[in-house]
């Protein structure tokens, strides 16, 4: 085997009273591509940033290319040869992308000879890697992609012989992640090492030569991906088994409930983010609204839930109009049968200061059964969340804890479980399994396609397409503000990636 | 990695944190002291002897305590609901009026425990006013709180003025302010409580406005963890988005807010004027809307904490006036740094040695910070 790029020795980590990183030992080979997965708060992120200088290791030793080395800051890191692309970058949006690229890196005080001398690395490194991009593109003007492949510029510009991607294709379609991949393959060609951080599966088996497992702050696993498998990955990650896709029967789709027509809505900036879309959704069926972030598929949850102002289209429930104009009540469309488990649970869904009985009630707060007169009707609340801890397995089991010390499933469960347990008819759902854990997913699917069987109407957006494919009855693609296909629960991955990435609805266009 | 502090037991929390911030506050201040040239150690006892040596000492510092107890609590409930009130001093100065308007009219017809509610509703009135207008603005229209409220801490002090030294000055006066007020309009004290307990006490202006800030304390700690309204709004506070989502209007909730505050800030103005001063003269809040404050701040906007934060800068400000007496080289200004010096410590680096201590309790005490919380089952 080659010399190991990166060796990590017993290597621990505590915020204050956490134990983030345990006894880490870790060897990456040179010039290959090396996985890491875990579920969140498994310790990868504290891992990798110990790695990159930004944070200090209370104990161990961090090797590279067979040497000692002492990492403080990411200077050091960088002086290293190692290189970090974050989940979320880290770029000025009003520069162009050669700006930028020399920004930390200049060499005098005047721009003119960094940037001359940029260009033409640049050019090199375009040229090697097939990394294309113009240099003097402003930032923002760029897709998602793209603005990726600066990061990794960026990197490379710096010396990096050792890359680190933090989730790279949480914000990427189908294609574009495809297209990173090709780009890593050819880094690895020329030598160079690749630690790629996710917690999706797929994409381990697809690219990486080794895995490693993280789980609760321990390194539970290393193993040669072509001799693992999806499953068992899985089952290393959460320490038990794990269904990844769950059963579910045919659907019997009764009355229309929500029906959507001819929608627009657009953002305080005045860009139209839902543009004339139209769409109804029946009881008993469970309709996937799929599309790469940012598409409008937040904004419509938010206009449809009442919280959003539309600028024109209408939205009937239970044959009744919703208020459009961003005054709805929602309290007046929980009571008419509408829940929302809103896609940011942090800071809409939730109150994450609050005890988690006090966010059992959010939003019915009104509801008599939780009120003696003015007073909040404490003995009330507090069965009704132990009763719901006990349906919901939401644990820790204390509804006097504070809500931001549950871990991401539980955070959802405590949302889902207040807002199906109000029996409402139809629920409405962003992104019900971000940043939750493998063990919680399962679960909530379950409890979704429950909803479903007992003839609720459910409306669910995700950017995960394996969610989508899963548990939609019917499949709807949104790009750039429009629906721009239908497809059934048997659509390929590659067809609704084209869709997701407007192939079909720009050639229509033109 | 979100939250890299772990937690602490409460007693740790509200107990031993406060009291390391307000030891080394007192260091800090120690040293000055120093710098002006007098023994920090004679100026500590002779600032906690003046606060609480002696009865009269306990009733000045329990009269300064009240009116903290008032703004503080003011500014808690705004808090409460993610509001900056920086305008507890105007409300409290302009809530002046209505106790002149209450007094003036009946002191000489009615006995003072039929002026005393009275006054008390005029105060939270003109106070829930003076708070309305902003809030109005910060709702409807975007205007930020904070801007709004100084703004009318000056159009409050400049109204004032005006009234002061013209409509309701009495004909003839030379000074800034009502004629006094007659026995109808006098507070009784509550100096012979502290003499139940064998101090003597020769002249104190500690009345029953002492006894209304502590029900208000309590009547704001029902509020905000008891009731609808409070619950709407510590989620306004704790994220717009989630109160939003939950159907709280925006309006209505910061407009409610705020008129508390300012009935709580309003009602400050009772104790200086009925108990112990019977005129409304200028400048007579002389800033205590801005201690309350540090008051909130300190009092981790829990009414229990303000209470004792409130009694601290009573202290303060009793034992300082003593200390200024006693020192010639310590003037009223270096008491001032003494109460910046704990405002710093207690209030902006409240979390400067949390991290120590934390430490601290998981070498020693796991369990204590919540170990198993973290190393327990996922999901």
């Amino acid at each position: 085997m080659a010399q190991a790029a990166i060796e990590l020795i017993g290597i621990n980590k505590n915020f204050g009273a956490v134990r983030a990183n345990r006894d880490i030992n870790l060897e990456i080979a040179r010039g290959t591509i090396h996985g890491i997965v875990g579920e969140n708060g498994a310790g990868k992120s504290t891992l990798m940033s110990i790695l990159y200088g930004f944070y200090q290791a209370d104990s161990g030793e961090i090797r590279v290319g067979g040497q000692p080395a002492s990492i403080k800051t990411p200077n050091d890191a960088i002086a290293l040869g190692i290189g970090m692309v974050h989940q979320h970058f880290m770029l000025v949006d009003n520069f162009s992308v050669l700006e930028n690229i020399i920004l930390g890196a200049e060499t005098d005080a005047l721009l003119k000879s960094s940037i001359a001398k940029a260009r033409s690395e640049l050019d090199r490194l375009e040229r090697e890697y097939g990394l294309e991009v113009d240099p003097d593109a402003i930032i923002e003007e760029l897709p998602v992609g793209l603005q990726q492949r600066v990061e990794i510029l960026k990197a490379l510009y710096r010396g990096a012989e050792i890359l680190i991607l933090d989730e790279p294709t949480g914000v990427l379609t189908p294609a574009e992640a495809d297209h990173l991949f090709r780009i890593l393959r050819q880094l690895k060609e020329q030598g160079k090492t690749v630690v790629l951080i996710t917690h999706k599966l797929r994409e381990i088996m697809a690219i990486t030569d080794t895995v490693s497992v993280m789980r609760q702050g321990t390194m539970v696993a290393t193993r040669e991906t072509r001799k693992t498998t999806v499953e068992e990955l899985a089952e290393l990650m959460v320490g038990r088994r794990v269904l990844l896709r769950v059963e579910k029967g045919e659907a019997e789709a009764g009355a229309v409930k929500l029906v959507v027509k001819n929608l627009t809505v657009r953002d305080s900036r005045g860009v139209t983010m839902v543009d004339d879309v139209s769409f109804d959704l029946r009881a008993g069926e469970i309709v996937g609204i799929a599309g790469v972030a940012g598409n409008g598929q937040s904004e419509l949850l938010e206009a449809i839930s009442g919280i959003r102002h539309a600028v024109s289209g209408s939205v009937m429930l239970e044959g009744k109009p919703i208020d459009l104009t961003g005054k709805a009540d929602p309290g007046e469309l929980r009571d008419r049968g509408l829940a929302h488990v809103p896609e940011d649970r942090h800071h809409v869904g939730l109150v994450l200061a609050f005890e988690e009985n006090e966010n059992s009630i959010l939003g019915y707060h009104d509801d008599p059964r939780y009120l003696k007169g003015p007073f909040l009707n404490i003995d009330a609340i507090m069965a009704d969340a132990r009763d719901k801890i006990e349906k919901y397995d939401i644990r820790p089991g204390n509804p006097r804890l504070k809500t931001a010390n549950f871990s991401g499933g539980n955070q959802q469960k405590i949302v889902l479980a207040r807002e199906i347990e109000q029996d409402p008819g139809v629920l409405i759902v962003g992104q019900p399994t971000r940043g939750v854990d493998v063990g919680a997913i399962e679960f909530i699917h379950k409890r979704l396609i429950a909803m479903r069987d007992q003839g609720k109407a459910v409306l669910v957006v995700s950017v995960e397409l394996d969610e989508i494919r899963s548990l939609s009855d019917r499949i709807l693609v949104m790009f750039a503000g429009r629906i721009v296909g239908e497809r059934g629960p048997d659509a390929t991955e590659g067809e609704l990636g084209l869709l997701m990435a407007g192939v079909e609805h720009q050639e229509a266009a033109q | 990695m979100s939250t890299p502090y772990a937690k602490l037991p409460a007693w740790a929390d509200y107990g031993l944190i406060p009291l390391i911030n307000l030891s080394v506050a007192f260091i800090v201040a120690g040293f000055v002291v120093m710098l002006v040239g007098e023994n920090p150690f004679r100026a500590a006892v002779i600032l906690v002897e003046g606060a609480f040596g002696k009865g009269t000492g306990i009733a000045f510092t329990l009269f300064y305590a009240t009116t903290f107890i008032f703004t503080g609590l003011s500014v808690a409930v705004a808090a409460h609901c993610g509001l900056f009130n920086i305008g507890t001093e105007g409300q409290a100065y302009i809530a002046g009026l209505g106790i002149a308007i209450v007094c003036l009219s009946f002191d000489s017809t009615l006995p003072w425990w039929l002026t005393f509610p009275l006054a008390i509703v005029a105060s939270a009135l003109v106070g829930a006013l003076w708070a309305l207008i902003p809030a109005y603005l910060q709702a409807r229209r975007g205007s930020h709180i904070v801007i709004t409220t100084i703004m009318f801490n000056f159009i409050a002090a400049s109204i004032m003025v005006y009234l002061l030294v013209g409509p309701l000055k009495p004909a003839g006066s030379q000074a800034p302010q009502t004629r006094n007020f007659l026995a109808g309009a006098e507070l009784p004290k509550l100096n012979w409580i502290i003499e139940l307990f064998g101090a003597k006490i020769r002249s104190a202006p500690l009345n029953v406005c002492f006894l209304l800030a502590l029900v208000m304390a309590f009547l704001v700690w029902l509020l905000i963890w008891r009731t609808r309204l409070g619950y709407e709004m510590r989620t306004y506070g704790h994220s717009p988005k989630a109160a939003r989502y939950a159907g709280i209007s925006e309006t209505r909730i910061i407009i409610t807010a705020m008129m508390i505050s300012g009935a709580l800030a309003g009602m400050m103005a009772l104790n200086p004027v009925m108990g112990d001063q019977h005129n409304v003269a200028i400048d007579f809040v002389s800033g205590a809307g801005f201690v309350g404050i540090a008051v909130a701040l300190m009092g981790r906007l829990h009414p229990v904490g303000i209470v004792l934060a409130a009694i601290l800068f009573g202290m303060l400000y009793q034992g300082g006036a003593e200390l200024a007496f006693e020192m010639p080289a310590i003037s009223r200004d270096m008491i001032v740094i003494i109460q910046g010096l704990v405002i710093l410590f207690a209030g902006a680096l409240e979390h400067m040695f949390r991290p120590y201590i934390q430490a601290l309790f998981a070498s020693f005490s796991p369990k204590s910070v919540g170990m198993q919380a973290v190393t327990g089952k996922g999901a």
